[in-house]
């Protein structure tokens, strides 16, 4: 009985993103069918069907209550590519939004996948809305597989130290993690790096309240001055930049790794002013 | 005589799909405790215990070509003693009569389940992932030891050409191990809000995988998948099953008893391979030996209820 009411709700859904999307986007959407098998999913259980019903109610935020704009999406090569972004706003709508806009902007359409913590797969509903929508767990090894199957895979290189800071830290880079260097050396795949804008003042988290947080073993329990960490609707702006190749030794000293990080942390940090100074509010 | 293949737990569903499918093109021994039911004729039975001595005279009398070791128990209501003597002295035993008596080539039957399923886990292991399956299962270490045995058999001699094989769920008519029993439920439990994708394999497809594994030059461990990934929903769905969705916290309390009342057969810690991943990447063993499963997705799944 659950499973039809499901199937129902799944097929609404679909109906109302592909509304939204318009009749040319939609036949693009269909083309994103990966390598699925009988049961609709491919091997690290993404399901288009599932995927296009999921983004409704974000393309619905998406175009009006964010009311993203985009800048140089079409910078985007083809094939493998890393999608490197500034992490903030206490709930991962800056993840979504990228995720809508690759879908609907980008030419021709891109279903791109991220990578999650490793906590995850052990919450109920999370692990598989995550799993259904081409969000995995964020392995070296599944990295690499899906950089040689040609995948477009976005990286917040800041982790949880992007998402939870605090307002008085708003638009600072945090540390980078090396990981997605290494990678990007490894397998040879560009680099474009994004600049999110808005995202920082969607939840504006007064502080961290590490003792709950620990208490439920989220990385972090911010308390915002609505109590909760709902999105306010601030306009978002996405910068995306050229894409940056690097040729080295992907087992090469932290050090070096890291000079070549700063270069793309520099030019997130270079759109993340370019965009503060264009925008005329936070709302606007 | 012509040299014959040793074929240990014939018996077994497995065993015995395998007999069918090689006694033509060889000649085979088989070693269970179980007599062998329907055994062809042209197959040489010997009802005894691998640990026992006499299990050697098999060796001592015959000349061995081949042994396919798949005498292993798996059966979560017998003691963990006599699973753990059973299991791993057996395949020492087993293992030392091979290099004893000059055997070339030796096939033992692994798990994919050695690695473990595991929030940490890629969606695809490879063979040299870790085996972590007895970091939250102690029950199932002598399966990871038996494993361990015939990977430290394979490089102490690298004149015997050792093959592993972990496949994943192998699943058929009459096997009555977990994912089959699991399968063949009218009201399965789900744990509520996960999904996770398993593998499953025909049993044919596996006891064909073992026979290719007899191709003299081939060594090493393989993960053997078979038709692809499945959400576990779409399996159960395809059986016509009703899951019922039992929230993770209370499900392992209750299975808990449930098994400790014999009301269950399935052993608490089973419970993460419908919640967590514990799927291999099959792609050594389908380059090295064009590996193809002759049976469907649909099919497999389907073979439970014998169809």
């Amino acid at each position: 009985m659950f499973e039809r009411l499901g199937d129902k709700v799944r097929q609404r859904l679909r109906g109302w993103t592909e509304q939204m999307a318009g009749e040319e986007r939609k036949d693009q959407l269909q083309a994103l069918t990966r390598t699925e098998n009988e049961y609709g999913v491919d091997p690290f259980g993404f399901n288009l069907d599932y995927s296009l019903a999921a983004i409704a109610p974000l393309l619905w935020l998406y175009r009006n209550y964010h009311r993203v704009e985009t800048f140089g999406i079409e910078k985007i090569p083809k094939g493998r590519v890393l999608l490197v972004a500034n992490h903030s706003g206490q709930l991962p709508m800056d993840g979504a939004m990228i995720g809508v806009a690759m879908m609907m902007e980008a030419q021709p359409p891109r279903a791109i996948r991220s990578m999650v913590e490793k906590w995850v797969p052990t919450l109920p509903y999370i692990s598989k809305f995550f799993a259904r929508v081409g969000q995995i767990v964020g392995t070296p090894e599944n990295c690499r597989r899906l950089l040689a199957a040609e995948e477009a895979i976005l990286v917040f290189p800041e982790g949880a130290r992007g998402i939870t800071k605090l307002w008085p830290q708003r638009y600072q880079l945090q540390e980078f993690g090396l990981g997605f260097m290494r990678l990007a050396l490894e397998t040879d795949t560009p680099i474009v790096p994004i600049a999110v804008v808005g995202a920082e003042e969607q939840a504006p988290a007064l502080v961290d309240v590490k003792p709950v947080a620990k208490l439920l073993g989220f990385p972090a329990f911010p308390l915002t001055p609505t109590g909760l960490p709902f999105p306010l609707p601030t306009k978002y702006r996405l910068y995306f930049g050229d894409p940056m190749h690097f040729t080295g030794r992907a087992d090469d000293e932290d050090s070096e790794l890291d000079k070549k990080v700063r270069t793309v942390k520099a030019a997130i940090q270079t759109m993340i002013h370019q965009g503060l100074k264009e925008r005329r509010g936070i709302f606007w | 005589m012509r040299p014959a293949v040793v074929v240990t737990g014939i018996s077994g569903n497995l065993g015995r799909t395998l007999a069918k499918l090689l006694h033509k093109s060889e000649r085979i021994i088989g070693i269970d405790r179980r007599p062998f039911v329907g055994k062809p004729k042209d197959v040489e039975m010997h009802q005894l215990d691998l640990r026992k001595k006499k299990a050697e005279d098999v060796f001592r009398k015959n000349e061995i070509s081949a042994v396919i070791h798949m005498g292993i128990m798996h059966d979560p209501r017998m003691s963990e003693e006599e699973h753990h003597s059973f299991n791993v002295v057996g395949t020492t035993r087993l293992l030392e009569y091979c290099a004893k008596h000059g055997v070339k080539k030796v096939v033992v039957l692994s798990s994919a389940n050695v690695y473990g399923p595991s929030p940490d886990n890629s969606n695809f292991l490879t063979e040299d992932a870790p085996l972590m399956a007895a970091s939250r299962f102690s029950g199932v270490r002598d399966l990871i030891e038996v494993d361990m045995l015939a990977h430290g058999f394979f490089w102490r001699h690298p004149d015997i050409n050792t093959v592993i094989l972990r496949p994943v769920h192998i699943v058929g008519p009459s096997i009555k191990n977990a994912p089959s029993n699991y399968l063949r439920l009218r009201y399965p439990w789900m744990l509520a809000g996960f999904d996770p994708i398993v593998q499953l394999i025909h049993v044919e497809d596996a006891a064909r995988a073992l026979v290719q594994a007899l191709k003299p030059t081939l060594k090493g461990v393989y993960n053997v998948v078979g038709p692809g990934e499945v959400p576990l929903s779409s399996a159960l769905r395809e059986l016509g099953r009703t899951p019922i969705p039992v929230p993770h916290p209370l499900a392992r309390p209750m299975l808990g008893m449930l098994f400790k009342y014999r009301l269950a057969n399935f052993p608490p810690p089973e419970l993460d391979h419908i919640q967590f991943l514990c799927n291999v990447d099959g792609s050594r063993w389908r380059n090295e030996v064009g590996w193809k499963p002759r049976y469907s997705m649909r099919d497999t799944i389907r073979s439970v209820i014998g169809e």
